[in-house]
């Protein structure tokens, strides 16, 4: 029986790989792909507790977590393609429209 | 034996009583629906036969009166229910209303079938023959009138017919309305005559008030029956009755202050003067206070009034028909004057003698008027001959030209060409002035007999007013029948058609012994009219008035013929510019010319009545009403000041001050966020960073607390 | 299933079901449309002559109620209460009557928006009829107001120059005496809780100042809309600019919704200060009828003067209503009816001039009853009419009004004295001047204008307009008990309620 310390480690360094690659990295697909890992490190969270209290809330919130991400997937690209077709880049540096 | 039988137990024809307002209604109707369809003859005729068949009902009446004396109410409908008030469209027969019903009918139906031939020409003349069906309406139409007048059965009744004969007064002056003096001066006369009546009508219409609220009702009986109670406890009353009816009086019956409108009302044709402004309407006034007798007994300061009223009236208008020209104005102030001794009469309470010189003047006023129209259309006719005939159309001058056929200077002479005409006026005239045994001799004998009695201020004036007719009179004969032509139409002018002339000498026979009605032997008319009026004192004869009355005309006759017979004839040789176009103006000078211009009453009605009128209503109408309260008030007050406080309010207010505050409220924040903004990077990353802060401050607050 | 469908609320909403059928024309169809509305109305007539057939008039009280709760929250206690007594049943007739003529005379006159026309004219018999009829406070106010909006659009769509000014002001007139009605319907509703005419008019009991407070704000309204002197400012621009068929249902309904206020509630719920402040309305009524005769006289626009006019009879009527006796009232009420008769035809003559030479200046005439012989004997019989002839219907009125006025000014009377009849007997006098200077100025004399030569008589559509007013002018001037009759039972029944009030009232 592996601790259930090890899965939240994992999810923990793997959130934390996610947020470093959002907030580090310029490319936009790089920083979608840190999302669904951050996304994923959150559903081996909830599965590690699920099965720690014998519960199947948590098993259920993934199958969520997942149709979403799958639904963001969707989205997002579309949104990259969008993008690139305006500015012939995804760097996200170069999208700063919003600057005040 | 028979005689007396069939008197007591006579036919009895009461209930017949409202055909004589109905048959000149349904006159009127028919030829107001079919007329356009008729012959010319058959409108006149039909007329006539309308206003004839009312002469034989009041006939049928009086013969039954002959056999039940004491008369009949005879209702026919309620008319006006309101609360107490009630108010019946009824009718009464008695010897007073039959008198005048038989006047009304019987002098009515002679001028009817005059009308026919004079309507005739006179349509012809003034160019619209279109109107001749419109006459005969309008004459039906006063018949009925005239009928509601003298038989109602109570005072708001008698009111329709009052106003109602006014209406049809009205009509008649204004028939040709659009002649006159520039074109609208016949028009004019007919308002004239309605307003002054009108202002009359006030005054009766007050003491109907008065009497509704003391008596409780209109109706004559009942009214007479509480009159010596209601006397007794409100003796106001019947003094305020009595005077506002003689206000009525003065309106209808051309008394002064209201008779002006009558010497205008000349305008209408001469059938109507005869019939409305001489015959009858006019002396509806004698009728009402003959009629309301019992309650002018109780008040005899009011007769006193009533009485120097009539009597004032008879001189001052005999003054001015002294200064008239207008062959038809003379006799329309001689019948102003002819009403003052009327109203003089009824007003001493000689009630029978004022009576007896209504039915006579109606006989000898009318035939005078209708002669008079015969003497105009003949002018006219010869006039008119002269300017569509070239040979005779060459000595006509410019003045002829002009020529008006009713200016007694254009006459003279015409008793040669008119010899019928001639005849019935001076039997008319004499009737007139008083000259023994004709019909106004004897009625104007016992007026001024009854005046000698009770009134003897009323007397001296009459008599005066007496003599002043006579010479007015003998003016007018002498400058109409007498001497040369003065005119090329009078020396052309032919006798009018017979239809014209036999109503004349009907006229003329019943002026000349109408006098008989009353004669103060046997004092028959003063019987009948007890019938309805009770006891009478009956004035005796007395040779001392009547010679001195007679021995005045005589004097007048006199002097008229010195005047106008003599010294007329000679002026005439003077060349134009030097004559005077009267004899009397050189002797009286300034006084001539006021009684030519009416004493100025006119001018004094317009300057004090009229001109103020018409400037207060321009006044009330331009100033107070439209620049006062219509431009200024709801204008530059009200829409202004509205407009000028929303400008203050949307300025100053709105603007200046809850405007600024948001406007600077909104400029702090501008220059907050100027300071604020450099915080926005536009980076994904710095958002996404700030929001890790964030999540991990939260996490971390909720953690540690 | 029970369909019966009360007769008042039919007459009242009947001219709505003519409305939707012209919603369904296309706005070419102005022939249909004119028909539509004729048809509609004269079928209201109708209806309101089935309801005169079962009036009782022996029965003082209301008739034919319906009464059903229509807003009853917070303690409001509003319900739809119509019903029909002896002072309204006459001025039903009169409302359907010449809103019939009206659209008839408008056959040639409206050529533009027929249809919208139509739409709004029967819209305004609904309100006019809803307002006779209404019962209830609240509705009584609602339809009041809702009278204003198709006048409204009447004016100032169809009418003449400065159509826009007169419409306005004719709105904010009446608006603005409106307001405090309606305050005073609020407080009555609140405090009485009830908005129910004849509960109120039984209850009784309000204090003496408060009525008078009451009968001012609800004369506020009246007073505007009569409208007595010196409020009549809106009137002469309103019928000015009015086209006929307006000016014609305004002289002859809308402001005997004035006066019929007046009689309605101001008598009838203010009993004391009715009696109290009778001197002073019949003052400013005499005012106004002096005032209207004299200005009339001096106009020049034969519209305006038959406007003034209008100031001068409702004073008439004014005078007739606060003399509080059965001869003043009746009076009253009838010469309402007689002013609707009269002088609706009066505007209905001068609009049929207006039509064939397009002015109304008085100058431009003379001389017409030569080129139009049936045209000016109809207007002479209507301006007899107008003027009190007796035999004609305005004498009836004027004669009853008078004397009841003065049986008031006798001592013990309300009026206290008699110098307000004879003051207002001078009017009739004057009456005279002014008609028969207007009748002269149109129709007498010689014809001085070239274009009115060639002038056509009037057509037989416009006789059968006139014909049944000529009728009516007769026939309540010959005989006018039947419609006495009608309203004698009413008029007692609110005299004596007054009376008991007033007696009780006063310490």
């Amino acid at each position: 029986m592996v601790p259930i310390q090890y899965f939240i480690g994992l999810s923990a360094i793997l959130f934390t790989i996610g947020i470093l690659g959002v907030l580090i990295r310029r490319n936009a697909i790089i920083i979608f792909m840190s999302v669904e890992l951050m996304l994923n490190s959150a559903n081996l969270a909830f599965i590690t507790f699920a099965r720690m209290y014998q519960s199947l809330d948590g098993q259920v919130f993934v199958f969520f977590v997942m149709a979403v991400a799958a639904a963001e997937v969707a989205v997002g690209l579309a949104l990259i393609v969008a993008i690139f077709r305006n500015k012939q880049s995804i760097d996200v540096d170069q999208i700063n429209s919003l600057h005040g | 034996m028979w005689l007396s039988e069939a008197v007591s137990s006579g036919p009895q024809f009461f209930y017949l009583v409202p055909l004589v307002v109905l048959f000149p209604v349904i006159g009127l109707l028919v030829n107001t629906a079919f007329g356009g369809r008729m012959s010319e003859k058959a409108i006149g005729w039909l007329a006539s036969a309308a206003a004839g068949l009312s002469f034989v009902v009041a006939v049928l009446l009086g013969i039954s009166l002959l056999s039940y004396p004491e008369g009949a109410v005879v209702p026919i409908v309620d008319w006006i229910t309101i609360g107490e008030l009630n108010i019946n469209w009824g009718f009464q027969v008695d010897t007073l209303s039959v008198t005048m019903m038989l006047v009304v009918a019987g002098v009515g139906t002679l001028i009817h079938i005059y009308s026919i031939g004079y309507m005739h020409d006179d349509v012809r003349f003034q160019g619209d023959p279109g109107r001749y069906q419109r006459f005969f309406v309008f004459m039906n139409l006063f018949i009925a009138m005239m009928m509601i007048l003298v038989s109602a059965d109570n005072y708001l009744m008698l009111f329709v017919g009052w106003e109602g004969v006014g209406l049809c007064s009205y009509l008649l002056i204004g028939f040709w309305y659009d002649k006159g003096e520039n074109g609208i001066g016949n028009a004019v006369a007919g308002k004239k005559a309605f307003i002054a009546n009108r202002i009359g009508d006030f005054g009766f219409i007050l003491a109907a008030f008065i009497m509704f609220w003391v008596f409780g009702t209109f109706e004559f009986n009942a009214v007479f029956e509480l009159a010596p109670e209601v006397a007794s406890l409100f003796p106001a009353a019947i003094v305020a009755i009595t005077l506002l009816m003689l206000v009525g009086v003065t309106g209808k019956s051309a008394q002064i202050p209201l008779f002006v409108w009558l010497p205008d009302a000349m305008a209408g044709p001469t059938p109507v003067s005869a019939l409305i402004h001489a015959a009858t309407m006019v002396t509806a006034g004698v009728y009402l206070i003959t009629r309301s007798a019992a309650l002018y007994n109780l008040v005899p300061q009011v007769q006193n009034i009533v009485a120097l009223v009539g009597a004032a009236t008879a001189l001052f208008a005999a003054t001015i028909a002294v200064g008239q020209f207008d062959i038809k104005k003379v006799l329309a102030y001689s019948t102003i004057s002819q009403l003052g001794f009327m109203v003089a009469a009824v007003g001493m309470g000689a009630y029978v003698a004022g009576m007896f010189h209504l039915v006579t003047h109606a006989f000898f006023k009318a035939l005078l008027f209708l002669s008079a129209g015969s003497v105009i259309l003949g002018l006219e006719h010869a006039h008119h001959h002269m300017e569509h005939n070239s040979q005779l159309k060459l000595p006509m001058d410019e003045n002829d030209l002009h020529f008006d056929p009713q200016d007694m200077r254009n006459m003279g002479g015409l008793r040669n060409r008119m010899k019928i005409s001639f005849w019935v006026y001076l039997i008319g005239a004499i009737a007139l002035t008083g000259i023994p045994p004709l019909a106004g001799f004897w009625s104007k004998d016992e007026i001024l007999t009854d005046a000698a009695n009770f009134n003897p201020l009323a007397y001296w004036m009459m008599l005066a007013a007496a003599f002043l007719t006579a010479f007015y009179m003998g003016r007018q004969i002498l400058m109409v029948w007498f001497g040369k032509p003065r005119s090329l139409p009078a020396e052309h002018a032919n006798e009018s058609p017979p239809i014209i002339t036999v109503p004349l000498i009907i006229l003329a026979a019943l002026a000349a012994t109408g006098g008989a009605l009353n004669l103060p032997m046997w004092h028959t008319f003063t019987h009948w009219l007890e019938d309805s009026l009770g006891h009478l004192h009956a004035a005796e004869f007395s040779l001392q008035i009547a010679g001195l009355s007679s021995f005045l005309v005589l004097a007048a006759i006199f002097l008229a013929w010195l005047l106008y017979g003599r010294k007329y004839q000679a002026m005439q040789e003077l060349p134009p510019d030097k004559r005077p176009d009267d004899p009397l103006r050189p002797i009286l000078g300034p006084v001539f010319n006021a009684l030519n211009h009416k004493w100025w009453v006119d001018e004094l009605y317009w300057t004090i009545i009229i001109n103020p009128y018409v400037s207060l209503a321009h006044f009330l109408a331009d100033v107070v009403d439209w620049r006062f309260w219509h431009d200024w008030f709801h204008d530059t007050v009200i829409v202004g000041g509205y407009n000028k406080l929303t400008q203050v309010l949307s300025i100053q207010i709105d603007l200046g001050v809850i405007d600024a505050v948001a406007n600077k409220l909104g400029d702090s924040v501008k220059r907050a966020a100027a300071k604020w903004r450099v915080i926005e990077t536009g980076y994904v990353r710095n958002y996404a960073l700030s929001f890790f802060i964030g999540v991990v401050l939260i996490l971390g607050y909720l953690i540690l607390r | 299933m029970n369909y019966y469908i009360d007769p008042l609320t039919l007459v009242t909403f009947f001219p709505v079901i003519g409305i939707v059928v012209l919603l369904f024309l296309r706005a070419d169809q102005k022939v249909h449309a004119r028909w539509v509305a004729l048809i509609t109305s004269l079928i209201t007539f109708g209806i309101s002559l089935a309801i005169l057939a079962q009036f009782n008039p022996a029965n003082p009280d209301l008739q034919m109620v319906v009464n059903i709760p229509w807003i009853q929250v917070a303690g409001w206690n509003i319900s739809y209460f119509m019903g029909v007594d002896g002072l309204s049943i006459l001025l039903i007739l009169l409302t359907t009557l010449l809103t019939s003529l009206s659209i008839l005379s408008t056959w040639t006159a409206v050529q533009d928006r027929v249809k919208e026309f139509m739409i709004f004219f029967l819209f305004l018999e609904m309100g006019m009829l809803g307002v006779f009829l209404a019962q209830d406070l609240f509705l009584f106010y609602v339809f009041w107001e809702f009278t204003l909006v198709p006048m409204y659009m009447l004016i100032g769509i169809w009418g003449g120059k400065r159509r826009i000014y007169a419409a306005i002001k004719f709105f904010l007139y009446t608006m603005a005496g409106s307001i405090l009605m309606l305050l005073a319907i609020l407080w009555l509703g609140i405090y009485q809780d009830t908005f129910n005419v004849p509960e109120l008019a039984a209850m009784g009991g309000i204090p003496p100042n408060l009525q008078f407070w009451l009968f001012l704000a609800f004369g506020a309204a009246f007073a505007i809309k009569v409208p007595m002197w010196p409020l009549h400012s809106w009137l002469p621009d309103a019928h000015v600019e009015a086209p006929t068929a307006g000016s014609v249902i305004l002289a002859g309904v809308l402001l005997k919704m004035g006066t019929y206020g007046f009689l309605r509630f101001n008598l009838q719920l203010f009993p004391i200060a009715s009696v109290k402040l009778a001197p002073w309305v019949a003052a400013l009524a005499v005012i106004g009828i002096l005032y209207g005769a004299a200005v009339s006289y001096a106009q020049k626009d034969v519209k305006k003067l038959v406007a003034y006019s209008s100031v001068s009879h409702l004073g008439f009527v004014m005078l007739g209503l606060f003399a509080l006796n059965s001869q003043g009232v009746q009076g009253g009420i009838l010469q309402m009816i007689n002013h609707g008769i009269s002088t609706g035809a009066l505007f209905l003559i001068v609009g049929m001039l207006y039509e064939r030479r397009h002015t109304r200046d008085m100058d431009a005439f003379g001389g017409l009853w030569k080129v139009m012989p049936i045209y000016g004997a109809l207007t002479l019989i209507v301006v007899l009419s107008s003027m009190g002839l007796p035999g004609l219907n305005g004498f009836v009125g004027e004669f009853a009004i008078l004397l009841g006025s003065w049986g008031a000014g006798l001592p013990g009377g309300v009026l206290g004295s008699p110098w307000f009849t004879a003051l207002a007997a001078l009017g009739i006098i004057l009456a005279a001047v002014y008609l028969l200077y207007m009748f002269q100025k149109l129709f007498l004399g010689p014809v001085t204008k070239e274009e009115n030569r060639v002038l056509s008589d009037i057509n037989w559509r416009e006789i059968l307009t006139l014909a049944p007013l000529i009728i009516l002018i007769f026939w309540i001037g010959l005989y006018p008990n039947p419609f006495l009759n009608l309203m004698s039972a009413s008029v007692d029944q609110l005299l004596n309620a007054m009376q008991t009030a007033a007696v009780a009232g006063i310490p």
